[in-house]
Order: C-alpha cells, then sequence, then structure tokens
C-alpha cells in the first residue's frame, strides 16, 4: 500500500514539473515576448526583460523560475503593480475554491440522488423524463444557462442577486450554473452503473432475502455501481475547474478563472505559470486521493506496486 | 430435413442490423434530419442574401422584423455595429460546425490511430499508452488550448501575411487573395488544430477496447496464419469492423468540440470579429443583458440555435451508440 501511495505521488510529481514546465515556455514564446505591446524603445525593452529574468535562451528563462519555484517563489506579477503571483493568487483563490466546491458538492450529491431514483423506477414516466433532462442539460454549456438564469431569475423575477459575491443566495445561481452538466452526467452514470449491477445473482439474493428495491439498491448495488462515478470524480474537478471560467464571467466574480484569462490577454507569464501551478496542483491532489479512495473501495483491485 | 419444421418459437430472421436499430429511433431521426436543415440553411441561405444585410449599418440595435421598431430587412434585428444577426447566426453556423467537424476528423485520425496501435500490440505497451491517456484525461487540457493560441497566433498571423505578400511578389493573385481573406479567420486554424488534438481521448479508449476484442477473433488468427503483415490485418480486417463504433463517437465528439470553441470565443480567446461563431455571438448577446433595455433576441437567438445544434448531435450519437455499441453504458 504504501509504495502504492508513494509510486502514484512522484508520478504526479512528474506530472506536474511537465505541466508547469510546458506551461511556461508556451507562456514566454509569444511574439515579441511579454513586454511586446508596451512599445518600448529596444534598450528599455532589454533592460525591463533583464529586471523580469526573462532574458536570454528559453531554456535558461525556465531554469531560472524553475530554481524559484522550487524555494517557493511564484515571482511577481508584471501587470499587478507591485504584487507578487502569490499575492494576487491568494486573493482570488478563496472564492474559486467556494464556487467550484459548493458546484462539485451539487453535482455529486444530486447527480447520485437523481441517478438512483431514475434506476429505481427504471422505464417509468419519471426514470424518461429525467433521463431526457440530464441529456439536455449535458448539451447545454454553462456559457448559455448562465446568461438565461441570470436574465430570467436574476432580471425578470428577481429572485436571486446577479452580482456580487459571499453570501449564499449569491453563491446558489452560480454554482447551480457550474454544477448542472456534471450533475447530469453523474446521474447517467450512476442510473446505468446501477442497472448493470441490479442484474447480478447478489442482488437477487437480496431481494429473496426480503429486502425491498430501495435498500437491496441502497446497500448492495450501490457498493460497486459507484465505482465508476469515482472514477469520474478526477475528471469533473479538471472540468469544474474550466467551467468556472466563464460562470466567473457571467456572474462577475473575482476568481481565479478570471485572473488566468487576464494573465492569458495581457502577456504576464509569472502570472498564468503560478495560476497553472495551483490548478495543476489541486488537480494532482484531487487525483490522488480519488486512486486511494478507489483501491480502498474497490476489493477486487490487487495494488501492484 | 428436420430444419424445415421451424418451431413456432424460434425466431427465424435476420437480427435486425445497427442501421435498421437507428431508423426505428424517432428522436434521432429527428435530430439527424434538424441538423442537415441547420448545415444547409448555413451554407446555402447566406450566398443568396443581399449584400446590405452582410454589411455593417447604423440601424444599431434594431429589433426583429416582427416587433414594434423592427425592419423587415433585418429579420432576426441587429447588433451593436448593425449586423444582421440572422446573417451573423448562419455563418456563425459555418464557423461552429465546421471547426466542429474537422476538429473532430483530427482526434479521429490521432486517436484512432494511438488506439489501433495501443491495442493491437497489447501488454505493456498498452499498459503504458493507456496510463498516458488516463494521466492527460486529468489535466485540464482547455488550458493548455488557450495558452497556445495565445502564443501562437501572432506566429501564424506572420505566416499568412508573409504568405500574402510572397503572393503579391510572385504576381500569383489567388494566394495574394486568399491569405489576405483568411487572416480574420486564422484562430479557426489554431482552434482546429488544437481542439482536435485534445480531443482525441475517448476516441483511443473506444477504438482500443474494440480492437482488444477483435484482434482475438478467429478470423483475424485466420489472416495472420496465412502470413498478413500487422499493418494490413489492422488495415483490412480490424478498421472495417470499427467503422461504425468510431462513427458513433465521431457524432459524439464533434458537440464537445463545438461547445469547447464556444467556450474560447466567449471568453475571448476564440473566434473574433469580423468572423463569428456561436459562443462570441453568445458572448455579445451577454455583454448586452441589462435590467432596463433588454436586448433579448441578441441572447434568445444564439443561445436557442447552439442549445438545440448541441442537443441534436447528442441525441443522434446516442442513437448511433444505442444502434451500434449497445453494451456500452455511457
Amino acid at each position: 500500500m504504501f509504495a502504492f501511495i508513494l509510486r502514484r505521488f512522484l508520478s504526479s510529481l512528474v506530472v506536474l514539473g511537465f505541466v508547469v514546465s510546458l506551461t511556461f515556455l508556451l507562456s514566454i514564446s509569444q511574439k515579441g515576448g511579454p513586454f511586446e505591446r508596451e512599445k518600448l524603445t529596444a534598450a528599455a525593452k532589454a533592460e525591463r526583460e533583464k529586471n523580469a529574468e526573462l532574458d536570454g535562451p528559453k531554456w535558461w528563462q525556465l531554469q531560472r523560475y524553475v530554481k524559484r519555484l522550487l524555494r517557493g517563489d511564484l515571482n511577481v506579477s508584471l501587470r499587478y503593480q507591485n504584487l507578487s503571483v502569490a499575492e494576487v493568487l491568494g486573493q482570488k483563490l478563496p472564492n474559486s475554491l467556494i464556487l467550484g466546491g459548493s458546484a462539485f458538492v451539487i453535482a455529486a450529491v444530486g447527480g447520485v440522488a437523481m441517478g438512483f431514483v431514475a434506476a429505481m423506477r427504471k422505464d417509468s414516466g419519471l426514470d424518461v423524463a429525467s433521463m431526457f433532462v440530464a441529456l439536455a442539460a449535458i448539451s447545454i454549456p454553462s456559457f448559455i444557462t448562465g446568461p438565461l438564469f441570470v436574465a430570467l431569475f436574476g432580471l425578470k423575477l428577481g429572485w436571486l442577486p446577479i452580482g456580487g459575491f459571499g453570501t449564499i443566495p449569491q453563491l446558489i445561481m452560480p454554482s447551480i450554473c457550474l454544477a448542472l452538466p456534471f450533475l447530469a452526467y453523474v446521474a447517467r452514470l450512476t442510473r446505468n452503473s446501477l442497472l448493470d449491477v441490479k442484474s447480478q445473482n447478489y442482488m437477487r439474493t437480496a431481494k429473496a432475502k426480503g429486502l425491498d428495491d430501495a435498500t437491496a439498491l441502497a446497500r448492495h448495488a450501490m457498493k460497486v455501481a459507484i465505482l465508476p462515478v469515482i472514477t469520474y470524480m478526477g475528471p469533473m474537478a479538471a472540468y469544474v475547474l474550466t467551467g468556472s471560467f466563464v460562470v466567473e464571467s457571467v456572474f462577475n466574480i473575482s476568481g481565479l478563472g478570471m485572473v488566468f484569462v487576464n494573465a492569458i490577454q495581457n502577456t504576464d507569464p509569472f502570472l498564468l505559470t503560478g495560476a497553472v501551478v495551483v490548478y495543476s496542483a489541486l488537480l494532482v491532489f484531487f487525483n490522488f486521493v480519488v486512486d486511494v479512495l478507489y483501491t480502498f473501495l474497490d476489493k477486487r483491485i490487487q495494488l501492484h506496486a | 430435413m428436420p430444419d424445415a419444421v421451424a418451431t413456432p418459437n424460434r425466431w427465424t430472421g435476420t437480427p435486425p442490423n445497427g442501421w435498421q436499430v437507428l431508423r426505428r429511433n424517432r428522436v434521432a431521426v429527428l435530430c439527424f434530419w434538424y441538423l442537415v436543415v441547420v448545415a444547409l440553411a448555413a451554407i446555402v441561405v447566406p450566398v443568396f442574401l443581399p449584400a446590405e444585410v452582410k454589411m455593417v449599418s447604423e440601424s444599431s440595435y434594431v429589433p426583429p422584423s416582427w416587433c414594434e421598431g423592427g425592419i423587415s430587412r433585418h429579420l432576426l434585428g441587429t447588433d451593436v455595429n448593425g449586423q444582421d444577426l440572422f446573417y451573423r447566426l448562419l455563418t456563425g453556423a459555418r464557423v461552429s460546425l465546421g471547426v466542429g467537424l474537422v476538429a473532430a476528423l483530427v482526434s479521429l485520425v490521432i486517436g484512432g490511430t494511438y488506439g489501433m496501435i495501443s491495442g493491437y500490440a497489447g501488454g505493456r505497451v498498452d499498459g503504458g499508452m493507456m496510463r498516458l491517456v488516463d494521466i492527460l484525461n486529468s489535466v485540464p487540457s482547455l488550458l493548455f488550448v488557450m495558452i497556445f493560441i495565445a502564443a501562437f497566433d501572432g506566429y501564424f498571423t506572420d505566416a499568412l501575411d508573409g504568405l500574402r505578400l510572397w503572393g503579391q511578389r510572385e504576381h500569383w493573385g489567388w494566394v495574394e487573395a486568399w491569405a489576405g481573406a483568411m487572416i480574420p479567420y486564422k484562430r479557426i486554424f489554431l482552434l482546429v488544430l488544437s481542439l482536435g488534438f485534445i480531443q482525441w481521448l475517448t476516441m483511443a479508449r473506444i477504438v482500443r477496447g474494440q480492437v482488444l476484442v477483435l484482434k482475438e477473433l478467429a478470423f483475424v488468427t485466420a489472416s495472420r496464419a496465412m502470413g498478413q503483415k500487422g499493418w494490413s490485418i489492422i488495415w483490412k480486417h480490424l478498421w472495417p469492423n470499427l467503422s461504425t463504433i468510431v462513427l458513433t463517437y465521431l457524432t459524439l465528439t464533434i458537440p464537445a468540440v463545438i461547445r469547447d470553441e464556444s467556450f474560447l470565443s466567449f471568453l475571448g480567446l476564440g473566434i473574433e470579429d469580423p468572423a463569428a461563431s456561436w459562443g462570441s455571438l453568445l458572448k455579445d448577446g451577454a455583454q448586452v443583458i441589462n435590467p432596463l433595455d433588454s436586448k433579448w433576441w441578441l441572447l434568445a437567438f444564439p443561445a436557442g440555435l447552439m442549445s438545440t445544434s448541441l442537443l441534436a448531435l447528442n441525441f443522434l450519437g446516442d442513437g448511433l451508440r444505442d444502434a451500434f455499441d449497445p453494451r456500452s453504458s455511457d
């Protein structure tokens, strides 16, 4: 077990290192470099590049950046005056974590519940209707539902606030908007996986013992049927993360997504790479947790260390 | 001849093939025709629209023609620059559907080859290749697309401009004209390439799974025994057996690509003016929502057309999957 965890941890570190290097190299290879748009003289540009440690060959720049990174220093932002990347990210990260976290919980809990109900009443009107709605929700991305929600619930009906962030009512619309497609996907996954398990022999045994449908499904089938859902949690975290870009932009939430998009548009390589470092670290950690969780839950898996 | 007396409860017909199953699926057929209509309209209708509709005009924010203040010339109203929304929606559909289709084909080439090699090689190679797919699946690949597009946008514009100037110098009028006309649409190329490059993972997994099963079947062993080489077995025996399942997942990749492309355009990192896509139209629509003076048509029509098309593509893909890949469940 320990060897397995160690191996996964090391391979995660390799992935992280690769992702960060690629991001940094791409973000400094824009045409003319990050200071191109400032219309500086050649000498002034060279001076600024030297100060920002963005002069010389690209490999050398990367090397210096990685050295800083290993010391835990994310360098300074080129656009936010006098702010270090760590400070900018520290301000925005909590908002994104609250939004992403609540969307994730809504998607996971709501999706499993919806899938469970649909599987229990297979082929009923409820099942057909909920799966139709689920496919619709998967198809329609959050940049359509977002503005429509704002226009309908925010402006027309006036039920929910459309701006600001921090209170629970302000959180409802963005997090539901972000969660919807994933909720739908999890619901379909849960339903199909439950139906697969339902036809197993031990389910018949459970019923023969006298368990009713709901208890049999919840106690016996769910243990196995939840596994594909857990596998999906890793990629889902990645999608929720990128999905939050649009939601942050629609609902004017000042989070990490907006920092990322602005850093791309303003050619701010250190801030951009810093955001990617935070994102990938979160994801790697999450996937790692999912992996370990999975091996605990699925007794059939043998760990090959 | 004992077989001639068929027992009444034995079904003697041929088993239904996938196409018959598909044709009986009303929703999928309906979605197919809807998509055909949208695609044809996007290709044909803009050709017949009068030239003055296609240009920027003074009349900005004209509501749809049946509303108060609407003009009959602008069927679905106009945007901030006085451009006709109907025309923009159709050209946007061209871009979105085109990018979706071509990028899905790119993903098919990459994912198909990768999955085929992985499945056919088997063993350690397969294990390693699939582990890579798992890793890539958990990387937020859209982030890379954004960074990639930002990084290479400038170089690509230069390349097209260089091509234009080269055409000018060599007196190759069509090269000059083509390159010049392509510059506003340059991001499309980058989008197609990069989105195709991140969407191949599912395709690789599906193809690999099928190849794993197929390569153990008797006809593959037989052709190997007759001395056929690996590549020709793949091409002649495995590929034809994969075509329907590949078609299924191709259909499901298209809406995924369209969604990603519109996502990028919505954030201002994809298609830019004067070119339009559904995402950039939605962005324009979302920017003008306000409580006082609603420009609802700029949001409602792009949202409607885009979500119905995506729905249709997904329903069609689902129908194809039910028909050709009945064992799979999501």
